[in-house]
């Protein structure tokens, strides 16, 4: 991992209405440092439709424009082609959903954003339900987990979707993971995606929620460093849908993760086993994919070496 | 310069005479002429301006809706069910104070599937805060248009051009397209009243709390209540630059003697242009009343030409289920506080396609001149009874 400074500039004002340890304001808070004061942040109807501030105040230094709750991706398209046809290029165009406005509501209009490989820069901050509202599940909440529409005995037995997968299928430049405990991994990745102009560029972001999680206000970044420490959560990304690269290695047992949190307190260590191997597989198959990509040029090239070596021989 | 253009066409030619520069639509028949003609001015250059093919209407009003939030000319075009899915956005972007301009053509909603003529598409559009234009034909479409920017970006709310689907947006007919100078005397660039920029940075649509709400509600209508002058003050300007008088938002034929007057909109209008020719010709005194303008509704217009009317029979191609015909609706309720208002017959004619001809309005000019008062909220032109009763209910 390279070690960055974190820019001292700050563009996100004292005051907001986070709640204590919230940790979609980290993960705004250093994206923008990241970005800089040259952005547009689009926000559809989510946690951070309230944090940004009710008028006429704002809790960003950055132009805001709020929108209804599918429109992420189409809205973020607009302002880029408005910014564009004002001969503006240079202003990055940041869309920044949960994980409702991007894994759900919000899918079609990033999928059809990004098949058009818009110039913006997709972010979801997933906080894995639907916290705004009252904890409701996603298809984003992890299988296992325990929300007020999944109760009692009723928790989650679905995955998660996977959502840098499904962008990563639509091969667009560039999608990444980050975690808010790894604040110079995530400045590093928005600045490479930031200089990545010209085509859609996604990050996904783990931003623990204490009063949905069932947490305490200061271990939102310790419980955020252990879904990375224990693969629940990798970090990594992709290139052009193909490259992938692993940029940490976990190992430690999920039950470190789950045992810390109200969300999966009523799990049995049985399901914490299943949860393991479940993890354990996503895992393996995430090495697989960053471990048996082949570059085709560098595959060409040993091709050519290879027939040039048989003609030589022969 | 006079050509033979379609309906849809007409559209496409005034969006781009009119230096739209964001572009955003998803197909649906029969609004798809109007966005093809569009999308390849900006593939040949002859539109400086982008166009978005997205994925659904809902996005089409989206982006619009963002272009136009960061200060440039935006326009979306739709039909039908693309309008009922875009019907969140709607209020969106009249509540956001944008200048949108869209062109939509009336057709009727599924089911069953019916790509034909009806007005239910937009009337149920009426509480969403946009201004409702009704055109009759493609002159009036094209005019239209351009009118619509030009109001729009004067009271900052949007504007949707309303057509007949089929009888005119498939028609061809003669237009007079105006030249790209006198276009520009008419309608000088957007200066929006709001834009995203960097560097003054501020914060659109945000959460606005009891204490605001309620305000910001009451200056939209402030701003539907300036239309009318400004639409008169606008004809004004349009008559003297293109040398034609644009469309009023109501228009009243041989009203002044009429014992039954025929309250219509849309391409219905020219239809009865001919009825009243026909039958004054035989000493009938019938007049009409053309609602051009739906949102705001001339209240005082209508007072003023049917406040003394004898009888009011008003032709409906739509119908609000449990309730009767909106344009009856709303007449009535803008004529039950006049003293000896007329007695307004509803008659609801022509859904989902179905020709409105000659006889059809001779029919209900005559069931009008036959009755004393209305004898029912609503009556059904042309019903087939044998598919009233097959039909389960």
């Amino acid at each position: 991992m390279v070690q960055l400074d974190i820019p001292p500039n700050d563009y996100i004002n004292p005051g907001h209405l986070g709640c204590p340890g919230c940790g979609a304001t980290l993960a705004m808070k250093f994206a923008l440092k990241a970005l800089g004061e040259k952005t547009v942040v689009v926000i559809p109807a989510s946690c951070w439709g309230v944090i940004a501030g009710p008028y006429p105040q704002s809790a960003l230094q950055v132009p805001v424009l709020q929108m209804a709750f599918a429109t992420a991706g189409a809205a973020a398209s607009g302002v880029r082609a408005a910014l564009d046809m004002k001969g503006d290029t240079a202003t990055t165009v940041l869309s920044w959903a949960g994980d409702g406005g991007t894994f759900d509501i919000g899918f079609q209009s990033l999928s059809g954003a990004v098949e058009r490989n818009e110039d913006c820069i997709f972010v979801c901050y997933d906080n894995e339900a639907y916290m705004n509202t009252g904890v409701q599940r996603s298809s984003s909440t992890p299988y296992g987990t325990r929300t007020t529409t999944t109760p009692g005995q009723g928790w989650k037995k679905t995955r998660k979707k996977n959502m840098v997968e499904a962008l990563a299928a639509h091969r667009i430049p560039y999608a990444a993971t980050a975690s808010i405990a790894f604040p110079e991994d995530l400045i590093c990745k928005f600045q490479k995606a930031k200089d990545l102009r010209g085509g859609s560029r996604f990050i996904h972001i783990l931003a623990p929620c204490p009063t949905g999680w069932g947490i305490a206000s200061d271990m939102s970044v310790k419980i955020a460093r252990l879904a990375v420490q224990t693969n629940v959560f990798p970090l990594y990304e992709v290139q052009d849908g193909l490259k992938y690269t692993l940029n940490y290695q976990g190992g430690r047992p999920v039950q470190d993760y789950l045992q810390v949190q109200g969300r999966f307190k009523h799990l049995t260590g049985a399901d914490c086993d299943q949860i393991q191997q479940k993890v354990d597989e996503d895992w393996e198959l995430l090495r697989g994919k960053a471990g048996i990509y082949v570059d085709p040029a560098a595959a060409r090239a040993r091709e050519q070496r290879q027939c040039k070596s048989k003609a030589r021989k022969s | 310069m006079k050509q033979v253009l379609e309906g849809s066409h007409a559209v496409s030619e005034a969006v781009r005479l009119a230096r739209v520069q964001v572009i955003s639509a998803y197909p649906i028949t029969p609004q798809t002429h109007i966005v093809e003609a569009i999308s390849a001015f900006c593939a040949d250059g002859t539109m400086d301006a982008r166009f978005l093919c997205v994925e659904s209407e809902h996005s089409a009003m989206a982006a619009v809706i963002a272009a136009a939030s960061t200060g440039v000319r935006a326009f979306t075009a739709t039909s039908s069910h693309g309008l009922a899915y875009m019907h969140e956005l709607l209020h969106w972007a009249a509540a956001a104070r944008l200048p949108i301009v869209m062109a939509e053509v009336n057709r009727a909603l599924g089911p069953g599937w019916n790509i034909w003529m009806d007005q239910t598409d937009s009337l149920s559009q009426r509480d969403t805060g946009w201004i409702q234009l009704y055109c009759e034909d493609g002159q009036d479409v094209l005019d239209t248009t351009l009118m619509a920017f030009r109001l729009a970006e004067a009271v900052h709310l949007p504007v949707m051009v309303v057509l007949d689907a089929f009888y005119l947006s498939h028609t061809f007919e003669p237009v007079d397209v105006p030249r790209q100078n006198q276009v520009d005397r008419f309608l000088p660039p957007l200066v929006p009243r709001i834009s995203l920029d960097t560097a003054h940075p501020r914060v659109l649509n945000q959460m606005a709390p009891p204490g605001v709400y309620m305000e910001m509600r009451y200056n939209i209508q402030t701003a539907m209540a300036q239309v009318p002058r400004r639409l008169t003050q606008y004809q004004k300007e349009f008559r003297a630059i293109f040398d034609r008088p644009p469309g009023d938002a109501v228009e009243a034929v041989q009203c002044e003697d009429a014992e039954v007057v025929l309250v219509t909109s849309g391409t219905i209008s020219s239809t009865c242009r001919q009825v009243i020719s026909d039958l004054r010709s035989r000493g009938e005194k019938i007049g009409m009343l053309k609602i051009k303008m739906f949102r705001p509704f001339p209240i005082a217009l209508v007072r003023r030409f049917l406040g003394a009317a004898r009888k009011v029979a008003v032709v409906d191609r739509n119908f609000s289920f449990g309730a009767s015909g909106v344009f009856a609706q709303e007449l009535r309720a803008a004529l039950c506080n006049l003293d000896g208002h007329p007695p307004v017959f509803g008659y609801i004619a022509g859904l989902g396609g179905r020709d409105v001809t000659p006889d059809t309005l001779v029919e209900i000019y005559r069931r009008t001149q036959d009755c004393p008062t209305p004898p029912e909220e609503s009556i059904w032109i042309g019903l087939n009874q044998e598919v009233v009763q097959s039909w389960y209910n």
